[in-house]
């Protein structure tokens, strides 16, 4: 499996997006990054594959300097 | 119990200062911890003699090095000492892991039954040593221990080595054919021949105690992160036998080694930790850690073995455990070299294969570390969100690292390996450490596979496969496990067939598998032993 870079959230994607910052709100600079990192490792774990979470780091440390 | 009492070894001048004849030993090894005294008793298993000298007269100061792992108490058994340590040693398997004063996860570090030897035992180091000397005295004519001879440098050219030592009788050289460097941590060679010991420190510091004291602690490793009794840190405790209990806990950087190993600072954290029972102080140690390795082992005829070619941190108990694969590595090379049946190329593959099990040891461990004493910032909350959702998520459970306990060393990329041509689906792989399983003799007796197997080269027939001895190289022991009637032993619980499936397979004098087949030619036998022997043409 490679990372999938095409579109999949459907309708959802504008939804799901502002539920994701929504649920940042009233978080201190802290708890929102601890809050990330859950979100990262549940979402790890549950793709599973390790070519899939490697290219998606890869992909995500490469965006920084987009 | 009674506590253990050092008694110093006798110090004997040297042949070398009393007009006596020097001997030119085969090997030389400098250092009598576990590694030196083990590479000792591994050479004159093999018919090889050697002399061992230290720069000190008793066994290890502290505890050290407690939890020996199955894989080394194998190598130990091989050695002639795994019965007295299992006998002495607290047996355990299972650890604990808590966030506050919650459990969060646990882990059985042996699941299956049918091997002679736990996942592990705690045992003190200067037991392992003292049983060590004291099975050197097995090998009078083989073992020459000398205490109190400290070498201060060491030389070689194409023809031998030689070593400079003092005694408190003066200063001799002593010349040998090889010379193994196991001084430790610290190694003074290591610094002679101006060796990078490349990796990293840490700069956590960590409070060490062993305490004395009646208390019914179940015979499990307990692993605080932030417990109640050591707020925003972390704590170990372990038992070990006659009562004594190993407690580590974590400092951060920027404790006083000095003013923490004070009693008056020491014992009221500890008294926290016991919850009051009464206890007494037996050893008491501040330390920081590094993990770090030299580039190669093996400089010519001087070979760098146990702590002074890598040093880890010891929440894997990767130190002790890392050395004696190197012992159980290099000892049985070593010995075919010197007995002219392998090529002296042999020896790269001790570099090669203990370079792959340094660093596995290595990136173990720190990995441990970093999860321990994360940095602040990013690394604290990924760390954290672990530990969160471990209290009610599988997945999470076994990413938090409290210590990754050392396993046997997997050598699947090593050259001396023939490649399988034969589909095997069993867990035994080519390049893995034999596993163990009972079988029977044909008088009836109980014994286990791993004893069997011992430390030569073996040709082992398993679930009904025969071998023809008429056919086979010289030098090698056949060993047949099936039914247990025409000279083969029983099967007893069928476990070596489940193991190994059906075949023959070509077992090193180290007990990993370097070849197998379902039916082997003579030829095929001759060609694997030959690759991994690197037989002397
Ligand atoms: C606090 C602590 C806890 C540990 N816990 C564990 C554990 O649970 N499990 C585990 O597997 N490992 C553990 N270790 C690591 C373990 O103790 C070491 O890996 C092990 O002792 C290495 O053995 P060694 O023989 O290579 O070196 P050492 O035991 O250090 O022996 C070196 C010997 O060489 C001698 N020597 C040094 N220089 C000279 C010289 N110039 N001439 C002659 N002799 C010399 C020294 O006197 C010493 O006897 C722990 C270590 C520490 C410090």
């Amino acid at each position: 499996m490679t990372l999938n870079t095409e579109f999949n959230l459907g309708t959802q994607s504008d939804s799901l997006f502002n539920e994701l910052l929504d649920a940042h709100q009233g978080l201190s600079l802290d708890q929102s990054s601890q809050m990330n990192a859950a979100m990262i490792l549940l979402l790890m774990n549950h793709i599973g594959d390790p070519a899939v979470i490697r290219d998606a780091i890869a992909r995500a440390r490469a965006a920084l300097d987009a | 119990m009674a506590r253990y009492q050092y008694e110093p070894f006798d110090y004997v001048t040297p042949p070398e200062l009393t007009g006596q004849a020097g001997t030119r030993a085969p090997v030389i090894i400098v250092g009598a911890g576990p590694i030196g005294l083990g590479a000792a008793v591994d050479l004159a298993t093999h018919g090889i003699a050697s002399v061992v000298v230290d720069d000190n007269n008793v066994v290890s100061v502290g505890s050290r090095a407690i939890c020996w792992a199955k894989r080394s108490l194998e190598i130990f058994d091989r050695l002639g000492i795994g019965d007295r340590m299992l006998e002495k040693g607290v047996t355990w398997k299972l650890g604990r892991v808590f966030r506050g004063d919650q459990e969060v996860y646990n882990f059985d570090l042996l699941p299956d039954d049918g091997h002679k030897f736990p996942a592990f035992i705690n045992l003190q180091q200067y037991y392992v040593e003292q049983y060590l000397v004291e099975r050197c005295t097995d090998f009078p004519d083989l073992i020459d221990l000398r205490f109190k001879n400290r070498v201060q440098s060491v030389g070689q050219d194409e023809t031998g080595v030689w070593a400079d030592i003092e005694t408190p009788d003066g200063s001799y050289r002593l010349d040998g054919d090889f010379l193994l460097a196991c001084d430790g941590a610290n190694s003074r060679l290591r610094r002679q021949f101006g060796l990078d010991f490349g990796g990293r420190y840490f700069e956590e510091r960590f409070l060490i105690a062993d305490v004395e004291m009646q208390a019914d602690f179940p015979s499990e490793r307990w692993f605080w992160f932030t417990p109640t009794f050591h707020p925003g840190q972390s704590a170990l405790l372990h038992k070990q036998p006659d009562n004594i209990y190993r407690i580590d806990l974590q400092l951060g950087p920027d404790a006083d080694p000095e003013e923490e190993k004070k009693p008056e600072n020491v014992i009221p954290r500890i008294e926290k930790v016991v919850g009051g029972r009464p206890f007494k102080l037996d050893w008491v140690s501040v330390y920081s850690f590094n993990c770090r390795r030299i580039d190669r082992f093996v400089h010519d005829r001087v070979i760098f073995i146990g702590d002074s070619a890598h040093v880890v941190s010891p929440f894997g108990a990767r130190g002790g455990n890392g050395g004696m694969h190197d012992v159980d590595n290099l000892c049985w090379k070593l010995a075919h070299i010197i007995n002219g049946t392998s090529d002296a190329s042999l020896l790269d593959s001790y570099d090669a294969e203990r370079v792959h099990g340094a660093d596995e040891n290595i990136r173990n461990s720190s990995w441990t570390s970093r999860f321990m004493s994360p940095e602040p910032g990013i690394e604290m909350s990924f760390r954290n969100a672990v530990l969160s959702l471990a209290v009610d998520t599988p997945f999470a459970r076994r990413m938090v690292n409290a210590g990754r306990l050392s396993v046997p060393c997997q050598l699947d990329s090593s050259d001396l390996n023939s490649h399988d041509s034969d589909e095997f689906d069993v867990a035994m792989q080519t390049g893995m450490v034999c596993l163990d399983a009972p079988v029977r003799h044909a008088d009836g007796r109980d014994d286990w596979l791993m004893r069997q197997i011992g430390g030569g080269f073996c040709l082992l027939a398993t679930g009904g496969a025969t071998i023809d001895p008429a056919t086979l190289p010289d030098g090698i022991t056949v060993l047949e496990i099936g039914s247990g009637r025409d000279g083969s032993l029983e099967d007893t619980e069928g476990l070596v067939a489940a193991r190994y499936g059906r075949g023959v397979h070509l077992i090193r004098p180290d007990q990993h598998l370097a070849a197998r087949w379902v039916a082997p030619t003579p030829g095929d036998i001759t060609s694997a032993l030959a690759r991994c022997a690197r037989i002397a043409a």
